[in-house]
């Protein structure tokens, strides 16, 4: 290393090797045992555990759930960025917790919330029933638990950057003559899209590969309330290794595909990264 | 838009008046909030009370109850001091050294963001479990991780890492070197300067990666439930009795056991800030 300072040479290399091994014992190789597992016996019989009637219902209703779920988040997190910032008001940094709770809430409780409400024996339960509407076991269940883990996604990439960007291009449009809609789409939305992707990316992965609020409130009644995580869960528990790790190898898939256009967002944006995460910071220290 | 100028007040007063939509977007924010976390999070609370004072303190007191919170608590505190150290090794190293690949390592560390939980659970299983390519190794010198407590914390570790590592490399990114070089320069040996000048600067981001971790750890389901076992009294984390609760349909039950775990890392978690905020002042870092 040119500069040298107080860190050496060997032990240069020893951190290196520690870093690197650990990496690879608690990232690598799990990453690498899902493909090897999935085409354990084939090809032939990985494609034929995707292209399982029961997989393609979970693969559809991933999609499915992940087309409602993302769209109300990134509506929820352009809004609530707009008003925290370009905005001052009493009780912003509290509004600003009550985004992040989802994160401090397992995923168990956030699903069991739902089951609490309009579950058989929930507060709407009664009401429901003679409706045939069916929340719990069913889409819309899946879809609000998903909805609860993921809301923060978009939220706290937008919120940091628009306060940064504070508020003068858009005072400028308006000055000009452009109502507020237009100067929104016009001038706010441009200036905000790489963040919004980024935080989009972040949310699909997480609505995709939901396990423990849909597990809750899903019944997992097979080719109808299944997602792909827990059609996996399914095979796994029936001993049906194999195509557990093939449609597993899917989703890994999703994952790996995520973090290349993390990286490559990250890469051509960098502030990105560093906006979002020193404001953030400075948005915890104040009020303690 | 006709709208007639705002008079000019002073500072922030007429920006308010100038950029629409205030009340708008700040009501739905709170009615979407309300309506997904705030309202249906407010119902566990509710329903436990719905126990009574005495049979709630019967449920949460129950010996397998309390034995799943401290094997969720005790496994993630466990797994997030063990990301704290490793984590801190794999952050310097990505900060201060280069090496072939660096870039893709860097990306790599959020591959558990990234990996959905089920995926990670059934992989660690694999290799851990005693014919697995880890657990066969640790087999033979008799150290079982699969379906013993011990998996549960190298769950909770994969999970928590890129918490501690992505807490700590913008800080370590921001560390005045010079003070680094003074102390080498005064003759202050590597490891006393990593002790006296390095450490004290890093103990607030430490904390909150240790936070971080923790918190996730704690409510960590579904990389735990493949590799744990399961077993009652031994292997069983909380968030799985919650579950077991619900499924027979036990919904005082499973609330008073969420309340509980809400409540306790809830404490925790101001006492970690104010930890932090202690290192913060006493190490006067803003």
């Amino acid at each position: 290393m040119p500069g040298g300072g107080p860190t050496g040479g060997p032990r240069r290399i020893l951190l290196i090797a520690v870093a690197l091994t650990f990496l690879a014992l608690f990232l690598g190789l799990p990453l690498l045992v899902v493909f090897a597992a999935g085409l354990s016996k084939g090809a032939a019989v990985y494609a034929a555990a995707l292209r399982d009637p029961m997989a393609r219902a979970a693969i559809v209703l991933t999609l499915e759930v992940a087309a409602i779920t993302v769209p109300c988040n990134v509506v929820f997190g352009v809004t609530a960025a707009w008003a925290i910032g370009k905005f001052e008001f009493r009780g912003k940094s509290t509004l600003v917790t009550l985004i992040d709770l989802p994160f401090a809430v397992s995923p168990v409780i956030a699903g069991m919330t739902f089951i609490l409400l309009f579950g058989a024996h929930g507060w709407f339960g009664a009401v429901l029933k003679p409706h045939h509407i069916r929340v719990v076991f069913a889409l819309p269940g899946i879809v609000l638990a998903t909805t609860f883990v993921t809301l923060p996604f978009i939220a706290r990439e937008l919120i940091p950057l628009m306060q940064s960007q504070g508020r003068d291009d858009e005072e400028t449009a308006l000055s000009l003559g452009a109502t507020g809609w237009q100067t929104f789409l016009r001038v706010t939305l441009p200036n905000i899209r790489w963040g919004l992707l980024y935080g989009i990316l972040l949310c699909n992965a997480r609505a995709m590969g939901e396990f423990g609020a849909v597990s809750v409130v899903s019944g997992h009644i097979r080719g109808l309330t299944n997602t792909i995580p827990l059609h996996v869960e399914i095979l796994y528990n029936e001993y049906n290794y194999t195509a557990a790790f093939a449609v597993a190898s899917l989703l890994a898939l999703l994952g790996l595909l995520t973090l290349a256009a993390k990286s490559v967002l990250e890469w051509r944006q960098p502030d990105l990264k560093h906006v979002a995460r020193r404001t953030v910071r400075g948005l915890r220290e104040k009020p303690a | 838009m006709a709208t007639p100028e705002a008079p000019a007040g002073p500072g922030g007063r007429t920006a308010r008046r100038v950029i629409p939509g205030f009340g708008l977007t700040l009501g739905f924010t709170m009615l979407y909030l309300s309506l997904l976390v705030l309202i249906p999070l407010s119902a566990v609370f509710i329903r436990s009370l719905g126990l009574g004072v005495g049979h709630f303190f019967e449920v949460v007191t129950a010996p397998r109850v309390i034995a799943s919170l401290r094997l969720s608590f005790g496994a993630a505190a466990l797994a997030a001091a063990i990301n704290l150290v490793f984590g801190l090794v794999v952050a310097w190293v990505l900060v201060r050294y280069a090496f072939p690949l660096k870039r893709f390592v860097d990306a790599m560390v959020d591959l558990p963001f990234a990996l959905p939980t089920a995926v990670a659970g059934i992989a660690l299983t694999a290799l851990y479990a005693p014919n697995g390519w880890i657990g066969s190794r640790l087999h033979a010198l008799g150290i079982e991780v699969a379906f013993t407590p011990l998996g549960v914390v190298v769950a909770l570790t994969f999970i928590g890492l890129p918490f501690v590592v992505r807490t700590l490399q913008p800080v370590l990114e921001d560390l005045d070197r010079e003070a680094e070089q003074a102390a080498a320069t005064l003759g202050a040996r590597p490891l006393q300067t990593f002790v006296r000048v390095i450490l004290p600067a890093l103990w607030p981001a430490l904390i909150t990666g240790f936070t971080l971790a923790f918190a996730r750890g704690l409510g960590e389901y579904g990389s735990v439930i493949f590799i744990a076992g399961n077993m009652p009294m031994k292997s069983e984390i909380a968030p799985l009795l919650i579950v077991s609760r619900l499924e027979q349909y036990d919904y005082a039950g499973a609330a008073s056991i969420a309340v509980v775990m809400l409540l306790l890392s809830f404490a925790l978690m101001l006492g970690i800030n104010a930890l932090q905020h202690w290192a913060v002042t006493r190490h006067g870092r803003r």
